[in-house]
């Protein structure tokens, strides 16, 4: 049985179809991540998950039951939010308690339950604090420890590390993905940051305009994208699209990944011009800009040197490449 | 930094403030300074601080003495109070419907409400006085508190949920998730980040109330129901006016008032800088 099945879900909001057909089944214990652009409705999947939101049409089940009038309390979920959304009112304590209090449960009982979540996320020195009181971090990992208490089916995550800085993004992603591994949980985390997705997911479901356009674990979306704009939004730096007519092939469009290209300053494939170097100390990366393609990016590894306005030669790893027809869709084999 | 510290720009902001405070204030302390002063001192020379000679309570003896003034207070304060509490509790839940919930006629529902903000209340007079008459709520004090609930109710509506509109919706969808009750979601996660502007609210509802003598006369005149700016009324004559016992009575009545101010602007404050040093 699985944790989660989406069966054709819709919504519009009035006339506007924000979710056009969605499918999705998600495994007990799967770390299921939606990315997409901002605005292409990944939130509003979420929060219909969550039972925020009506269902316009199609089903939604948790754990085998249809839950599509379900409130969200009973749904048996938690989320975190963007914005922590920690009751200002309580403390840290009360906060994780809250939803345990509310289902009737014994004092002995939020008590205990309190105590082994904090006890993970190491928030026993902030329990009688106020929100005010901490913070960003601390306020997400205490949102994320109020989440625990409730030893969710489901943990659901709206963009969760939007608001941190880049250092402590770092660190609570990985407090994250060992949270998955201790808890065993099946989780659903929303994310607009293709980096979180590909370090975080066992499937990955990339978003566009609310539509599915590929589902997959990480790297079968780097290897192996249906289309172009998975193939672009999946890596970074992105990958470079180039129109197949000048270098003799039938596809419309090739893609290819900017570690997958050679550059010399004598002979290859494509004429160009370094527009840019930037240089990260592990790895270079060089812009050229190129008379049929445009701007293309390549990744080298190490410190190079290369002069801005020189004329360099690249080469396309035919190996490596992708073929896509005029629409975006891969054209495999 | 340099700009906000500024010794220039800071006196100069700091006059401005101060010479403005002086203008507002002025007729309030000329009100206050005269009820202590004989009938002559106020005429010889009205702007006086009241001396050993002038000094005069008078005007005091002849408010206390005349009439049931503190009936005439208790009055007033209770029209206030309770019509206060109707806006603020009516108008908060309103504008929390309106501004939550997506439904069929909301946007319709919010400009009829608003409506009343154009449209003075003391127009429909004759027909509330028909109407009070017919339910028998002449000179009771409930017919000033539906009037004044009525008539407070526009405004509360349209600045409450332009504010709760900026409350955090994750903030409910939390609540929702963990459980809570939509009443519970209203009264102990939106009001309190709404309270500075309930507290606006507040005060704006409460001084037109409180200084009011059109319903008050026409609804309710008799002796048991008046108000205060009613009652002081009886000092003010065709050919005579008693001016000791108008501004002493004048002056009573601007302390519940005041009061009541300070509470809100407490308030008012507090909720300006929790937000800004967030
Ligand atoms: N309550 C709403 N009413 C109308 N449109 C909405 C509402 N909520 C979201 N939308 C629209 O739905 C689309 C998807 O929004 P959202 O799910 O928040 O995107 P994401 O989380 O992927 O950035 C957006 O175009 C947004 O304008
Ligand atoms: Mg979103």
């Amino acid at each position: 049985m699985s944790a989660l099945t989406l069966s054709n879900v819709t919504k519009s909001f009035g006339k506007t179809e924000v979710i056009a057909g969605v499918d999705l089944n998600v495994e007990p214990g799967e770390f299921c991540v939606f990315v997409g652009p901002s605005g292409c409705g990944k939130s509003t999947l979420l929060r219909m998950i969550a039972g925020l939101e009506d269902v316009t049409s199609g089903d939604v089940t948790i754990g085998g039951n249809r839950v599509n009038d379900v409130a969200p309390a009973k749904r048996e979920i938690a989320m975190v939010f963007q914005s922590y959304a920690l009751y200002p009112h309580l403390t840290v304590r009360d906060n994780m308690g809250l939803a345990l209090k509310q289902a009737g449960a014994s004092k002995a009982e939020i008590s205990g339950a309190t105590e082994k979540a904090s006890g993970m996320l190491g928030l026993q020195p902030l329990l009688e604090r106020r929100p005010a009181e901490l913070s960003g971090g601390q306020r997400q990992r205490v949102a994320i420890g109020r989440a625990i208490v409730r030893r969710p089916k489901l943990f659901l995550f709206d963009e969760p590390l939007s608001n941190l800085d880049a250092a402590l993004r770092v660190a609570t992603r990985i407090e994250i993905a060992r949270l998955h591994r201790e808890l065993g949980a099946t989780m659903i985390y929303v994310t607009h940051d293709q980096v979180e997705a590909m370090t975080l997911a066992d499937k990955i479901v990339v978003l566009r305009a609310g539509r599915v356009e590929q589902v997959g674990r990480p790297m079968d979306l780097y290897n192996d994208p249906a289309n172009t704009f998975v193939a672009g939004f999946i890596g970074s730096p992105q990958m470079n699209f180039l129109k197949s007519a000048p270098l003799g092939m039938s596809s419309a469009q090739m893609g290819i990944r900017p570690e997958h290209v050679a550059i010399s300053a004598e002979a290859g494939q494509i004429a160009g011009r370094i527009s840019h170097v930037e240089k990260l100390g592990g790895e270079t990366l060089v812009y050229a800009l190129t008379e049929d393609h445009g701007l293309l990016t390549v990744r080298l590894f190490g410190e190079h040197d290369y002069a801005v306005d020189s004329a360099v030669w690249l080469t396309p790893d035919a190996a490596r490449a992708f073929h896509f027809d005029a629409d975006g869709a891969r054209i495999r084999g | 930094m340099s700009a906000r510290s500024s010794l220039p720009r800071s006196v100069a902001a700091h006059g401005i403030l101060i010479l403005y405070t002086l203008i507002a204030l002025f007729p309030v302390f000329v009100i206050v300074v005269n009820s202590f002063k004989s009938r002559r001192a106020i005429f010889n020379e009205p702007l006086a601080l009241p001396t050993r000679e002038t000094f005069d309570l008078i005007g005091f003896q002849t408010v206390l003495s005349q009439g049931d003034f503190f009936q005439y207070f208790l009055n007033s304060m209770t029209v206030t109070v309770f019509s206060l509490f109707f806006v603020l509790l009516f108008g908060a839940m309103a504008a929390f419907a309106l501004s939550e919930y997506r439904f069929r006629g909301n946007t319709l529902t919010g400009l009829y409400l608003a409506l009343g903000i154009m449209i003075p209340i003391r127009l429909g007079t004759v027909a509330i006085l028909q109407l009070m008459v017919a339910t028998g709520l002449v000179n009771t004090l409930t017919a000033l508190v539906l009037v004044y609930t009525a008539q407070g109710l526009p405004l509360a509506i349209f600045i409450l949920s332009e504010f709760m509109r900026g409350v955090s919706d994750d903030l409910k969808n939390a609540g929702r998730i963990d459980g809570l009750s939509e009443y519970r979601i209203f009264f102990r996660l939106v009001l309190p980040l709404v309270r500075p502007a309930m507290a606006t609210v507040a005060v704006f509802t409460m001084i037109p109330i409180w200084n009011d003598l059109w319903f008050p006369l026409i609804l309710a005149p008799s002796e048991a129901t008046k108000t205060i700016t009613l009652g002081s009324q009886v000092f003010i004559g065709q050919f005579v006016t008693n001016w000791n016992a108008v501004l002493a009575a004048l002056s009573l009545a601007i302390v519940p008032v005041l009061v009541l101010y300070l509470i809100f602007s407490r308030q008012l404050i507090r909720g300006i800088t929790a937000g800004a040093v967030k």
